[in-house]
């Protein structure tokens, strides 16, 4: 039963994966890696159904965070070419 | 009645992966972004929904499915906002819907 899950699960990367690739403007492949992440939250969540590890929960919960946080983040660096400065370091060179 | 059980969250977990798959096939076939966009949102909020649902199934009432509950709510919240950044930042960056020609008619709309 999570088999079938698991193999729709892994076509759907292997898609967005392609996408990815092929993907023409910048933000195709952002759209690709954010669902990337989605898909790996989903793949660890029955991957430890599967091998009867509830722990692997923690792990999907904490890829959920940081892709999202990463997917928010590359969209900033692109739009406002960096990520921000506080007043006091913003000339400084060697920051 | 686990035998129920059983078989209402192989359904919910079936239903979720082939959500998951036509998202998939949509993100490569839609033509333009935005159109991709559409389509990567139904893995999204369908394919996660259904399957963590039948996860929930399988786990019952134990700390599992609590943890399965806070998945859940974090995607729901986070992956809209997501989309919508990046179709903003998409359109702020100048990538233009593509509006420019009708299929239906073949005639040129001016933008």
């Amino acid at each position: 039963m999570f088999l079938a899950a698991i193999i729709g699960v892994a076509v759907t990367m292997l898609l967005i994966l392609i996408r990815a690739l092929l993907g023409p403007s910048a933000y195709d492949r952002i759209l690709a890696l954010n669902l990337f992440g989605t898909k790996t939250v989903l793949f660890v969540s029955v991957l430890g159904f599967l091998n009867g590890r509830p722990e692997f929960l923690d792990l999907g919960l904490v890829y959920a965070l940081i892709n999202f946080t990463g997917t928010i983040a590359v969209l900033k660096f692109m739009q406002y070419g960096d990520l921000g400065w506080d007043e006091a370091s913003k000339d400084k060179p060697d920051v | 009645m686990t035998a129920l059980i059983d078989m209402a969250s192989w359904v919910l977990l079936a239903g979720g992966a082939v959500f998951s798959v036509i998202g998939g096939i949509g993100i490569l076939r839609m033509p333009d972004f935005y159109t991709r966009m559409h389509a990567a949102s139904i893995t999204d909020t369908a394919g996660m929904a259904l399957m963590l649902a039948g996860l929930m199934l399988q786990a019952g009432l134990t700390l599992v499915t609590a943890k399965l509950v806070f998945i859940m709510v974090f995607l729901i919240i986070t992956s809209p906002t997501a989309t919508h950044a990046l179709a903003r930042a998409a359109l702020h960056d100048g990538v233009r819907p593509q509006l420019d020609h009708d299929r239906r008619r073949h005639t040129e709309i001016e933008p």
